[in-house]
């Protein structure tokens, strides 16, 4: 029989129950491997349920350091009983089972072409602990133990990883420990090891850091100044201002005086949530709301009224599967035209599209500086994927001289300068961008009705045909302006010149990344333009023109990128080529490659099409 | 309503107030409103309890949603900050504001379209909050910008001027606001200013959330015989179980009363609410007696006004946030951001 073989490069899955306690003895399992100098990037694949359903988590063990999802399973940890048939169809043929011999399981249900590793865990859980739920947590920890010596994981690096963890608390730290040796004497004594897979000590992890994007971009929040924060608790962006309220109740507190520098409301629904981020922004503050799909579009009223007042606010979608309540555990990145439109009428708004937990810190400090300096509602768009997956990435950095960008706000002495020649919406420099003043600057000067009304550039009511199209044509200029400040593409040329390229954006990143390699092995090379941030700059229509036929890679059925391309830039549509990917599940390298591998053949483009 | 400028001259005998301004700087743009409007008055109350206030105008940022009443914020003080949001979503966005500065002070004007019918969430959750704001509800009971639909507060049976019935239920605001906790609780009529404007004064003033829902006739909907908010079915049916006086902080107490008759709340920043009480049996400090004293008046077709409860102790939403004392809006950078170091910490922890 086949076996696989392979080091440092390897996808485990593990089946599991959720609320059986076994998240933090995956990632546990997981951190190991990254300690070895071994980059993993692991995936939890779970139910919109709290107990009792079937959740997985998926390691992508790689030394290359490939962080998007490879597809295939080459050995498949099978602890929940209720999956055993699913779960076992999906280990590749050569691979791995391990699983719970307690009780037998009739031959029958094994595969002939997987190898089996039964390890009585239920038995040894029983027989060391008596009571329930220790036996529950621990068996999980005894796995972690058996699976560390299968693969050949250093027994040292559990022993750091757990004083780390439990520092204080010594007793959990023995208990841990004792458990991890009964799962690794179970194996040692009764198991031949290792496997075909193994991890080796390698180099590969340098300095990066693993952290959910979610934590990442709350992360974020507290450095760029955020001090207002409102939200309703939505799949998958919930975590997003949990994360912000740890991070400030540790760097944000007044140490003299125990109080708070900052505020978070749950508020009672995303109506209000992003009415309160509303009223903040329109007083100074810096404040952000993070949802998803279906809070969005209970948003779009007030983000039309943000986007025509001029009120800066940030607002995190964490794309999930949709339409209407979809999926709300899986991933996409179907939100594209509901954000970049949000609301009635003419509107128009600034989307960033962060690629990992790296860049959702830099983009959510930049959404807070964009919102202030273009005093608009700046969206960072993410998804579940990097939502709520720990992804390995480059470390977090800040540069002390950074200033916040606060934007065109007047002062009382400007406003004393400025006299009655201010006006709150007029273009005084050309960019499309007017001036703001905030409630209780100055006693006599400066006041507006702020209102979602047309107004003229002196905000009094108006609905002129004249001063409408001041204000819509000024609206427009300072769409424009913004395409200059956002962040800008990044374009990685291919290897050899090439008439081809590809437009991806988001956690697409990785995947694609890997899938440009492995077309590149086969002689087909491929430009390729990553976007961050929409209004498009001028590059990406540069980019389009140097290339016959241009694919572009999205997380959703509508080619909803493709559409604002095609619309924004005029791009005749023949020329941009759909690779869609929208079951939920992250988009691979396999799939990509295998799309634009079948769409060149169709296409009748010679596959080493050089220019 | 006119189409005449107001001259913007201020006849140089006009009365300053303590801080310096006459009546004419708390007022606004000329109003759009129908001539004879209730919300005309209350703009008028709200103009003259700011001004007997000392409140410098810019110090106080006016909010409202949409309708006739959240229009009115254009037409009193000119010099402060206006809002008029969304229909219904105001309370959200005063909640906000508020978060970014607590040295404002916070007035929302809404209407019983606004707040109770496609509003009623965020009128609800705002008070629960406690965020200190004056709430002022101009409630006729009708849609008037749209010409004439019943609104939430409209009471079963009242009829409207095409002479359609309403059959549903009235919510009524004063009696939540009481449920959900709001520390100040009043109701009022726009066609009487000596009760309106010092029960404005002691919202503009108090600690917490302050409602007044404000009985305002709709000349030109809601003002005719099958009316339940008409001027006069509401001076016909008025109870009013208190007269407040205002005094700003160390005014001397000049009238006499009864013993008995009168009680003194001090209100945080120190100004002292006089309340006399019509009805010996009405008892503003406690929150339940008043729902239950509303209700049996209620039944006999009366309306109750007055301040209904008062909680002289009130908190509000920054205490519970337990948020610094300078605005959030105003803190810098080097207070806000943790700073490289810290982050290099952060990563280490991370790997």
């Amino acid at each position: 029989m086949k076996r696989i073989q392979a080091v440092n490069d390897f996808v485990i899955k593990f089946a599991n129950v959720n609320g059986s306690g076994s998240a933090s003895a995956n990632e546990l399992f997981a951190k190991a491997i990254m300690r070895m100098g071994v980059p993993v990037s692991p995936r939890n694949i779970f139910p919109s349920n709290i107990q009792g359903l079937p959740t997985w988590y998926e390691v992508r063990v790689c030394e290359k350091g490939w962080s998007g999802r490879r597809g295939g399973v080459d050995m498949m940890v099978a602890m929940n009983p209720q999956t055993w048939d699913a779960d076992l169809a999906e280990i590749e043929s050569g691979g791995y089972l391990f699983y719970d011999s307690s009780r037998p399981i009739p031959a029958a249900r094994f595969r002939e072409d997987v190898h089996v590793i039964g390890v009585p865990l239920t038995e040894i859980a029983n027989a060391a602990y008596a009571d329930a739920r220790q036996r529950q947590l621990f068996k999980n920890i005894i796995y972690v133990g058996a699976l560390s010596v299968l693969l050949d994981l250093d027994a040292a690096v559990f022993e750091r990883l757990f004083a780390e963890q439990y520092k204080g608390k010594e007793r959990l730290l023995d208990a841990n420990m004792k458990a991890l040796h009964m799962g690794r004497e179970h194996i040692l004594q009764h198991v031949p090891f290792p496997l075909g897979l193994r991890v080796r000590r390698a180099d590969a992890v340098g300095d990066q850091v693993f952290i959910d994007g979610n934590s990442a971009l709350s992360l974020g929040f507290v450095y760029g100044g955020a001090t207002v924060a409102a939200w309703y608790p939505i799949t998958p962006s919930s975590s997003v201002p949990e994360a912000f309220q740890k991070y400030c109740e540790k760097y944000r507190v007044d140490p003299a005086t125990g109080q708070h520098r900052f505020a978070i409301i749950q508020a009672e629904d995303e109506l209000a949530s992003i009415g309160l981020v509303i009223g903040a922004g329109w007083n100074g503050a810096r404040a952000f709301t993070a949802t998803s799909g279906p809070g969005i579009s209970l948003m779009t009223e007030f983000i039309g009224l943000a986007f025509f007042a001029e009120i800066p606010v940030t607002i995190v979608d964490v794309q999930r599967g949709g339409p209407s309540t979809g999926m709300p555990t899986r991933t996409q990145q179907s939100d594209l035209i509901s954000c970049a439109y949000a609301s009635h009428g003419d509107t128009k708004h600034v989307l960033l599209f962060p690629e990992d937990p790296h860049e959702c810190f830099e983009h959510a400090a930049a959404a807070l500086d964009l919102a202030d300096r273009l005093q608009t509602p700046v969206f960072v768009m993410t998804d579940l994927d990097i939502g709520m997956n720990q992804r390995l990435c480059r470390p977090f950095a800040w540069d002390p001289e950074r200033a916040y960008d606060r934007g065109k706000v007047m002062t009382a002495a400007q406003l004393d300068e400025a006299g009655a020649a201010f006006g709150r919406y007029k273009d005084v420099d050309g960019d499309g961008i007017p001036w703001r003043t905030l409630p209780g600057t100055h006693p006599t000067k400066g006041a507006f009705f702020t209102r979602g009304t047309t107004r003229d550039p002196y905000a009094r009511y108006s609905e002129k045909g004249a001063d409408y199209l001041y204000n819509m044509d000024r609206l427009q200029r300072k769409f424009q302006t913004a395409a200059a400040l956002v962040p800008q593409p990044v374009i990685r040329p291919a290897a050899h010149p090439t008439r081809l390229g590809v437009i991806y954006f988001g956690s697409t990143s990785p995947a694609m990344a890997e899938a440009l390699e492995e077309l590149a092995g086969e002689d087909v090379h491929i430009d390729a333009l990553r976007l961050r941030a929409f209004p498009f700059p001028a590059s990406v229509t540069e980019f389009i023109a140097a290339h016959d036929n241009v694919f572009v890679v999205e997380q959703n059925r509508d080619a909803q990128m493709r559409s604002m391309l095609v619309n924004e830039l005029g791009i005749d549509p023949a020329r941009l080529w759909r690779v869609l990917h929208f079951d939920g599940t992250p988009i691979n390298a396999r799939f990509i490659a295998a799309a634009i591998r079948k769409t060149l053949v169709a296409r009748h483009v010679a596959a080493s099409p050089h220019a | 309503m006119t189409y005449i400028a107001k001259p913007p001259l201020h006849h140089p005998t006009l009365q300053a107030n303590g801080v310096g301004y006459t009546r004419r700087d708390y007022e606004g743009r000329i109003s759009t409103l129908c001539a004879g409007c209730g919300h005309d008055s209350i703009s008028a109350a709200i103009v003259q309890a700011c001004w007997e206030l000392d409140i410098e105008p810019h110090r106080v940022a006016k909010l409202s949603g949409i309708g006739c009443s959240s229009k009115t914020p254009d037409y009193f003080l000119g010099a402060s900050h206006g809002f008029n949001t969304v229909h219904g979503r105001m309370p959200s966005v005063l909640t906000g504001a508020n978060l970014a500065n607590r040295e404002l002070l916070y007035l929302g004007v809404s209407g019983d379209g606004d707040s109770a019918s496609i509003g009623l969430g965020q009128f609800a959750n705002a008070l629960r909050r406690g965020v200190r704001m004056a709430y002022i509800v101009e409630n006729n009971g009708v849609y008037g910008l749209t010409k004439g639909q019943f609104s939430a507060t409209a009471d079963a049976g009242s009829r409207s001027k095409k002479g359609a019935v309403n059959h549903d239920n009235p919510i009524d605001l004063v009696g939540i606001a009481l449920q959900l906790g709001a520390t100040y609780v009043a109701r009022s009529f726009s066609g009487d200013k000596e009760q309106l404007v010092p029960l404005i004064k002691g919202a503009m003033t108090h600690g917490g959330a302050a409602f007044i829902d404000v009985i305002s006739p709709c000349v030109t909907f809601n003002n005719h015989g099958g009316s339940t908010k008409s001027y006069d079915y509401v001076r016909q049916h008025n109870e009013a179980v208190s007269r407040i006086d205002f005094m700003a902080p160390g005014e001397e107490i000049t009238t006499a009363y009864a013993p008995g008759e009168v009680v003194e709340v001090p209100q945080h920043d120190g100004a002292v609410l006089r309340l006399r009480k019509l009805h010996a049996d009405y008892d503003a400090s406690d929150r339940y007696a008043a729902l239950s004293y509303m209700h049996q008046h209620a039944a006999r077709g009366e309306i109750v006004t007055g301040l209904l409860y008062l909680d002289p102790l009130a908190t509000d939403l920054h205490v519970s946030c337990n948020t610094v004392a300078t605005p959030l809006a105003a803190l810098d950078r080097d207070t806000l951001c943790p700073g490289t170091a810290v982050l290099e910490k952060i990563n280490a922890a991370l790997r």
